[in-house]
This record gives structure tokens, C-alpha cells and sequence, in this order.
């Protein structure tokens, strides 16, 4: 159960970011794009120059090689990358991938062989979230995990990702523009200003109302 | 049998040959007179610069003005490498990738290939050395040039790519390994494609000009089959190093990718 502890985050001209979310939890993350939502993200997964302290349970960021530490906070990008011409080829062992996830992302086995190039954009977002469950990750963070899926897989993905947060006790960083969604998927809110500035917009009711304000 | 000499009548009648291709130029509006015109201008005026050079050179066979000459070609050919590559590494590291991975094959093998190979009295003897390392390091400078270029561009591209990679836990290493791997087979087609079809297409110009110096024909073929060995080595040895250097500098110590150290030519402000 490692909580995710963000003590004094900074890059670029952003931070200092402080916040921490608790294994098992999922705190939403909202803000008009171009706010750094996204950049954020990039910055705990350490894929951009940062200062300040990443711990994740006992993980400690800078006490580990990058590569381990990125397999265990799970980044789910807004727009996935496949380079590979097979779709299992992406897996380190397809065999062993968890069939009730590739069901519950409206897959089966034989995905292992389709071609990449004639995926649509839907589909490769669906296995992207397959192919990082696979790694094992010990906390989430997604970057509008169901930007481009239909209402019925949305349902789905959203219970995906929720039971792999709560089988796990992984912490959950969700990233959505869509107020109504984190409704369903979290009790805590972040709320990131233009400027970068993060506030906390407290429990259920209290984003209920700011949802309705806007 | 001596070489048959040229006049300057005879060399304007080639250069004129050239300038009809610029008449071509301009009437089809290809753009090209001026490059045409510039690079015309600088093989007549570099080649009779180092021909008064060498004149000079062999006079005075001194292994300090054998070096001065050979550290000069070099920075000549690492300034080419840096104003080839559309977007470059910035800095003084940019240039010192290029050159230094230049000078480590060329000079190592042009070393090699008069010390152990030709043993010629004395090894530095500027008849060999120069046009040995000329040859080396001009087709070096080409592969060094080609791979550096196509490894940076390709990462620019794919860069979305290498980012998944490496949040899936990735290596560096792991995630460019196929870039690196094109871009090393890109600088050594070249050489690969004219070893393969030298003697039978093209006769190499190191060759000809030895026959019709008064070689005899296996003699020259002799030479040739070292030099086209040497360039293959040094190409291949040179476009791998430089091709590390890039890598290394495209990532940092936390195998995040560097783009910030990329400028497109032209932007000379740097950051």
C-alpha cells in the first residue's frame, strides 16, 4: 500500500508542487489545457530535468535507476507510441498477459497479431492501458485515459483502471476535462490554475459545487 | 611515360563545359548557377592552394609540417560535419563529436597504414601521408556526417516513440537501439555500395591517377584495394563512435531524452 509523497517538485518555471496521494486512492486532475497537467505528470515519471522529492512507498526517485522507477509510477500518455509492427511485439511476454484485462479493454488473444498501422485511435489507447497494467505498475498516473473512447467503453476502462487501483492499493493521478467522470472515479480534486498554481478542491460535495459553477 | 601535362587552355575548356551546364541551369531555373558557380570556384582555388601546399611539403619533409597540414584538413572536415547537419547538437561538444571521432579513425588508421602497411622511409614521408589521410578523412567526414545527421533527425521525429519506450521502463539504450542501428547502416551504404561495385562501374580516382602517372595497372589496383579497405574501416569505425557521442548527449544520466540540446542550423543564438 505506498502512498505517492510529492514534496517540493519543480521544473521549468513550475512548483514547488507538494501533494500526496494514498494507496488505493485516486485524486482527479483538472485545468484548462496548456495549464501543465500533463507536464506535471512527465515530471513525476522523471522523463523532464526536476528538483524537489519523489517517493513512492519506499521508493525514493533518486535512489533508483530512472527506467525502475518509471516501470513502477505507470504513465499512461494522452497520445500512446507503438513502434513494433504487431501488436504483441509491445509486450515483454504476451503469454502473459491477463486476459481479464484484455477483455475488460474489448479484447481477446488474437490482438497479439493485429498491425499496428490499422488500429484506430480507440483501440490503440485501449491496449496502451492493456500494455501498462502488464508492467506491473505500483501507482497510475493518466493523462485522459478515455479522450478518445465511446460511452460504453469509458464505463469499462473506468472500471478497469479503478479495480487495478483498488486489488493494488495503487495511488491514482487521473487527468480528465470531463467534470462528470471524476465524479465517478474520485473523491479529491486537484484543480490546476493557468499559471501552474495547484489547488485542492476538497471532497465530494465541494466539487460538486464547482462543477456546477462553471 | 610521364604524365601528360595541362595547360590552363585545357582546364578552361573543362570549366566551360561547366558553364554550360549553368546556361541549363538558368534556362530550366533549377536555382543551381550559384552553387554551381561557388563550388566551381573553390575546387579551382582549394586544389591549387594545397598543390602549392604539397609543392612546398615535399621540399621540406618535416614531420611538424606534415602535422600542421594534417591537424588543418581535420578542422576543415569537422567544420563540414557541423554545417551538414540540419539540427545540431549544440556547443563546443556538437563540433567535438564530429571531429574527434575523425580524427580517432582517420588518424589511427592512416598512422597504421603507413607505419605497419606501406613502411615507407621516413613512415611520415608527406607523398603518403597526405593524400592517404586525404582520402581517409574525405570519406570519413561523409559517413561521420550522414549518420550523425540521420540519428538526430530520426530521434526528432520518433521522439514521441522513444518517450513511450522509456515510460514502459526502457533503457536509453533499449529505446533507441534501432535508430542507432539505422543510422550506423546509413553511414556505411555508401562505402559498402562503391566497394562492390568498384572495377566493375567506376574506376576510383586514386587508381586512374596512379596509371596514368606511369603505375603499372596491378600496382595501382594493389593501392586501390588498401585504400578501399582502409575507408571502410575508418567510416565504419568513425560513424559508430560519432553516432555513441550523439546518443549519449541526446539522453541524460536519468535516460530522459535531451531534446533541449538539438538547434536547427541557422539558429546560431543557441539558448
Amino acid at each position: 500500500m505506498p502512498p505517492l509523497e510529492i514534496r517540493n517538485l519543480c521544473f521549468r518555471n513550475r512548483g514547488p508542487y507538494s501533494f500526496r496521494i494514498e494507496g488505493g486512492e485516486c485524486v482527479g486532475l483538472h485545468g484548462a489545457s496548456g495549464a501543465g497537467k500533463s507536464q506535471l505528470l512527465r515530471a513525476i515519471a522523471d522523463l523532464d530535468p526536476r528538483t524537489g522529492s519523489l517517493r513512492l512507498g519506499d521508493l525514493d526517485a533518486d535512489a533508483v535507476a530512472a527506467p525502475l522507477w518509471r516501470r513502477a509510477v505507470g504513465l499512461l500518455p494522452a497520445e500512446s507510441g507503438w513502434w513494433f509492427d504487431l501488436v504483441g511485439d509491445h509486450f515483454v511476454d504476451f503469454g502473459a498477459v491477463d486476459d481479464q484485462n484484455l477483455a475488460a479493454a474489448g479484447f481477446d488473444r488474437s490482438v497479439r497479431d493485429w498491425q499496428i498501422s490499422r488500429l484506430s485511435t480507440g483501440e490503440k489507447q485501449r491496449l496502451a492501458i492493456v500494455r501498462l497494467l502488464h508492467n506491473q505498475p505500483q501507482c497510475l498516473l493518466l493523462d485522459e485515459p478515455t479522450a478518445s473512447l465511446d460511452q460504453q467503453a469509458v464505463a469499462r476502462i473506468e472500471t478497469l483502471l479503478l479495480t487495478y487501483g483498488a486489488t493494488h492499493q495503487a495511488p491514482l493521478l487521473w487527468v480528465s476535462h470531463d467534470p462528470a467522470q471524476l465524479d465517478r472515479v474520485c473523491r479529491r480534486r486537484l484543480f490546476m490554475e493557468s499559471t501552474g498554481h495547484l489547488v485542492a478542491t476538497g471532497g465530494f460535495s465541494d466539487e460538486r459545487s464547482t462543477a456546477v459553477a462553471r | 611515360m610521364s604524365v601528360q601535362p595541362l595547360s590552363p587552355a585545357d582546364l578552361a575548356l573543362a570549366a566551360s563545359l561547366v558553364l554550360l551546364l549553368g546556361m541549363l541551369s538558368w534556362k530550366l531555373q533549377l536555382g543551381l548557377g550559384r552553387q554551381l558557380a561557388i563550388a566551381s570556384i573553390r575546387t579551382t582555388v582549394q586544389l591549387l592552394l594545397i598543390g602549392q601546399v604539397l609543392r612546398l611539403l615535399f621540399a621540406h619533409a618535416h614531420p611538424a609540417y606534415v602535422l600542421a597540414i594534417s591537424l588543418v584538413m581535420l578542422l576543415a572536415a569537422g567544420r563540414e560535419v557541423v554545417a551538414r547537419q540540419h539540427r545540431r547538437i549544440g556547443g563546443l561538444s556538437g563540433w567535438l563529436i564530429g571531429t574527434g571521432s575523425m580524427f580517432l579513425s582517420s588518424f589511427t588508421i592512416t598512422v597504421l597504414a603507413l607505419l605497419v602497411i606501406i613502411n615507407n622511409q621516413p613512415w611520415y614521408a608527406p607523398q603518403y601521408a597526405i593524400p592517404l589521410l586525404g582520402m581517409l578523412l574525405g570519406n570519413t567526414m561523409s559517413g561521420v556526417a550522414l549518420g550523425m545527421e540521420r540519428m538526430t533527425e530520426t530521434v526528432w521525429q520518433q521522439r514521441t516513440i522513444i518517450e513511450q519506450r522509456l515510460l514502459l521502463g526502457q533503457t536509453a539504450n533499449e529505446a533507441v537501439l534501432e535508430i542507432r542501428r539505422q543510422a550506423i547502416r546509413a553511414a556505411m551504404m555508401p562505402i559498402i555500395n562503391s566497394m562492390a561495385t568498384t572495377g566493375l562501374v567506376s574506376l576510383p580516382g586514386m587508381m586512374t591517377g596512379q596509371i596514368l602517372g606511369g603505375s603499372s595497372p596491378m600496382e595501382a589496383v594493389n593501392y586501390q584495394i588498401l585504400i578501399m579497405f582502409l575507408i571502410c574501416a575508418g567510416t565504419g569505425f568513425g560513424a559508430t563512435t560519432a553516432i555513441l557521442g550523439v546518443e549519449r548527449r541526446l539522453f541524460d544520466t536519468r535516460h530522459r531524452l535531451r531534446l533541449d540540446v538539438l538547434h536547427t542550423a541557422g539558429d546560431s543564438t543557441g539558448h
